[in-house]
């Protein structure tokens, strides 16, 4: 599924928006979502899961091409923890196909 | 403090005019439609964003960490997220004080 076609299913769900409307709002959401992120907030929404950040450490890397090191700053990266009802529902799908 | 689907239907109110229940329920949906379309085993991809991909996982030996037993751990589906170049790049820069 895409994001233009989650667009398409969350406005079928519903009679009073447009899907240009549907569409201003997913954009809202992964924007709210990502400028969270960005900030260092965490995401928790219960029965789908959490977005945190994980910290890698500074490590020397190299270039694939050259072969020359080049030191790596510490950075974050965004990091998702599936909730329960996720994992279960999506556990469940092995058996039925 | 963490980000929550309250907080995410309260700015659909005030930046489109959404009313609550509607803002309400565009949240539950957006969630609703992403796990119902991992549950049928279709991955999600949201540009900018990341993609929410599932992986099948063979059954392995495992045990019990506390009386050593070993049991098998079933094969299992799981999901699994990629953050994609944008939201990498965004969160990237955080300067964070851990």
């Amino acid at each position: 599924m895409t994001k233009s076609e989650l667009i398409e299913r969350l406005a079928a769900r519903q009679t009073q928006l447009s899907l240009k409307d549907v569409e201003l709002v997913v954009k809202n959401l992964l924007e709210h979502m990502a400028q969270s992120l960005a900030q260092g907030e965490r995401i928790e929404i219960r029965g789908f899961g959490s977005f945190s950040l994980h910290y890698r450490a500074p490590r020397v890397g190299r270039n694939p091409k050259t072969g020359q090191s080049v030191k790596l700053e510490g950075k974050y990266v965004p990091h998702f923890k599936p909730g329960k009802e996720l994992r279960d529902r999506v556990n469940e799908s092995i058996t039925a196909d | 403090m963490a980000l929550t689907k309250a907080e995410m239907a309260e700015r659909l109110f005030d930046d489109l005019g959404l009313n609550k229940r509607e803002a309400k329920e565009m949240v539950e949906g957006f969630y609703e439609e992403i796990r119902n379309s991992l549950a049928s085993n279709q991955q999600v991809k949201l540009s900018g964003f990341g993609n929410f991909d599932l992986r099948d996982k063979k059954q392995r030996p495992g045990r019990n960490p506390k009386t050593g037993e070993e049991i098998p751990i079933c094969a299992r589906r799981v999901v699994t997220f990629r953050p994609g170049q944008k939201l990498k790049a965004r969160v990237e820069a955080y300067a964070g004080s851990e």
